[in-house]
């Protein structure tokens, strides 16, 4: 998966204007011959080990486990990375491949900045020009995170047009990049948009399922019961997912926003209320209305505020294969304290989604069973938002 | 011969965009008819989309304003309805994969034919993804219209082979909207597609003065002004027809 024309089943494609087809293509067969390259992989390797830190930990979170009452919960520690996330895999990859592309500038799109900070950090390492596109609202909401890729050297372009969040600063990278192609690269931050993208950051990302799957077969000599990531494009998912999906025992679990509730307008879920459309380039699941425009969503989480999910995705639920559910602002802003106390660790609040859901699984298993959390991201980014949350009025 | 090769088929063709319902679908009926009678010989109409990637903030703006006054795709159809008892004149949608998708390719081609649309350009649907809902499309009598942008090259000929109604060449990089200058070799994109296909071919992005319409008009067989209209309807608003009437008339003048 993906088939040669880029789909996973129906889902997938390339819905793109036709300016920008002929740099997907290049894009795709320039992959396929660096995905194969020793030297490439050495560097990507070294980068991911000695830059960012990898492997990172899966860690056995003894006190929650013991909260629960039965499987054992371990976490996959993605928050200790480089640059506090996940998203760092997909960067040092996307970035190393544009540079031997011969690009000299990148640019991406960013919702809370976990995104847009990671790859100003690769651009600037290999000495790359960065401009990162991010919504108006977005920008007032994590103020620190411009400022912060600004001092990485990337210059923050806010998104005044549409709804100024997440979406438009993909449709406005987009229209960048079709502006520009010659000379750059577009740094998609997910497993979305058009081939070959939901492929190579799934690959990218992949290194989480990699390592994890090694790790937990010598802490416990067993898979697990299932594996458990939040979904908002779905990138920190699908690396937890794909070297899980032939072992068909492991239940995978995707935890989309449930913002405040599904059954109110203000959500994110898409698996749980979108219908399939094309958008961003792909043919997946989105949050639209009924002739086809896209919706606003909402979520507590900037990172999961996005309209649509990746194909494949689409592909895993719609095959049966993963299954996905919805966590409310309420839980995922209780699963960030729980897991604050309970095991001394801030969490994004993205990754919080999954904490929850963890949470109810795991006291429904055996004690001789084990289920792993991804954690996608550290939460020093949200902890103003949930004081607001709270009700104390602390701002960064 | 398609209604489309009609408009192509006494000199240079002037082809209008407007994106439907700004300032009201009873406007936008107006506005078509007058830019017929100012010597429009084809007209584009916009089905607005809340995210529309490949153009500007001029036409994303209108799409906005047509949006927010309650623009459905159901309302343009019945606008179309009452304004094809007034003219018969070609007439081809402009919109994005998705809310043709999500209307439903049957119900929505079905539709055309009945209010007599001849073809339909969608900017998200390149080449290798036509077979979405291309023959569902012409079931129904309408061409989907091929784009080819400076980008293109040897794609140039495989699009241009397999293209019907007319060729959308796309003069510049990036997205709709006024530019001062085009770079772009236009000429040899032309002639590229001229040594495959005899189905004409209109240059539009960027086009906005009757000097650049002239130029364009001399290596191309017709042009395609969006966002210089739309700039007139968002200053002019209800009271746009005089202007768009001058205005396109200026532009037929010059080429």
């Amino acid at each position: 998966m993906p088939d040669s024309n880029g789909r996973f089943g129906q889902f997938g494609g390339q819905y793109v204007p036709e300016t920008l087809m002929n740099e997907l293509i290049n894009l795709e067969k320039q992959y396929e011959h660096y995905r194969n390259d020793r030297e490439f992989n050495e560097e990507l390797n070294y980068l991911m080990n000695e830059y960012a830190g990898r492997p990172s930990g899966l860690y056995f979170a003894e006190r929650m486990t013991e909260d629960l009452g039965g499987a054992k919960v371990y976490i996959k520690r993605e928050d200790l990375n480089h640059t506090g996330s996940h998203k760092i895999n997909n960067c040092l990859g996307q970035v190393l491949l544009a540079k031997k592309m011969g690009k000299t500038r990148v640019i991406a799109e960013t919702g809370a900045g976990q995104h847009g900070v990671a790859t100003a950090t690769v651009a600037a390492l290999l000495n790359m020009e960065c401009e990162v596109f991010m919504g108006k609202k977005d920008t007032e909401r994590q103020a620190l995170n411009v400022y912060r890729m600004e001092l990485l050297g990337a210059k923050v372009h806010a998104v005044e047009s549409g709804t100024q969040v997440l979406k438009d600063a993909v449709n406005e990278a987009m229209r960048e990049w079709s502006n520009r192609v010659i000379d750059t690269h577009y740094v998609l931050g997910s497993v979305m948009g058009p081939h070959p993208f939901p492929m190579m950051v799934r690959d990218f990302q992949s290194v989480i399922s990699r390592e994890a799957r090694e790790q937990i077969l010598e802490k416990e000599g067993k898979l697990p019961a299932a594996v458990i990531a939040c979904v908002g494009g779905g990138s920190n998912a699908m690396g937890m997912f794909y070297n899980f999906i032939p072992d068909k025992e492991v239940r995978l679990i995707g935890c989309e926003a449930a913002g405040r509730g599904v059954d109110t307008a203000e959500h994110a879920a898409t698996m749980a209320k979108g219908s399939i459309g094309v958008f961003h380039g792909m043919k997946s699941y989105f949050c639209q209305n009924e002739y086809g425009q896209i919706d606003e969503v909402y979520s507590i989480s900037a990172g999961l505020d996005y309209p649509g999910i990746g194909p494949e995705h689409a592909y895993l639920r719609d095959s049966g294969r993963a299954e996905y559910v919805s966590v409310t602002d309420d839980e995922a802003v209780e699963s960030f304290e729980y897991l604050a106390r309970t095991e001394g660790i801030i969490c994004a609040i993205e990754s919080a989604h999954a904490v929850y859901h963890a949470r109810q699984l795991a006291p429904k298993l055996g004690k001789d069973e084990n289920i792993i959390i991804c954690l996608s991201g550290r939460g020093d980014k949200d902890v103003a938002a949930i004081a607001r949350y709270r009700g104390k009025d602390i701002h960064e | 011969m398609s209604k489309i090769a009609d408009a192509f088929k006494n000199g240079k063709a002037f082809i209008p965009f407007i994106t439907a319902g700004d300032q009201g679908l009873d406007k936008t009926k107006e506005f078509i008819l007058t830019m017929e009678r100012a010597g429009a010989d084809l007209i584009e109409i916009g089905i607005p989309f809340s995210d529309p990637i490949a153009e500007g903030v001029v036409i994303q703006e209108a799409d906005i304003r047509a949006l927010s006054a309650g623009t459905t795709t159901d309302k343009v159809f019945e606008m179309l309805r009452n304004l094809r008892r007034e003219t018969d004149m070609p007439l081809v949608f402009m919109t994005y994969l998705n809310p043709v998708f999500h209307y439903g390719y049957e119900k929505f081609f079905s539709l055309c034919e009945e209010v007599n649309i001849s073809g339909i350009i969608i900017p998200d649907m390149p080449y290798e993804e036509k077979k979405e809902c291309e023959e569902q499309a012409l079931e129904h009598g309408v061409e989907v219209v091929s784009m080819i942008a400076p980008t293109s090259e040897e794609r140039i000929k495989s699009i241009a082979k397999e293209a019907r109604g007319f060729i959308y060449v796309v003069s510049s990089m990036g997205v709709t909207g006024i530019r001062t200058e085009i770079k772009t070799d236009l000429k040899s994109i032309l002639a590229a597609i001229k040594e495959v296909t005899d189905v004409p071919a209109a240059i539009g992005f960027g086009i906005h003065s009757p000097e650049q319409a002239r130029e364009m008009s001399r290596i191309a067989d017709g042009v395609i002004v969006g966002s210089a209209i739309i700039k007139l309807i968002e200053q002019y608003g209800e009271n746009a027809a005089p202007h768009i009437e001058e205005y396109v008339k200026n532009m037929k003048a010059a080429m």
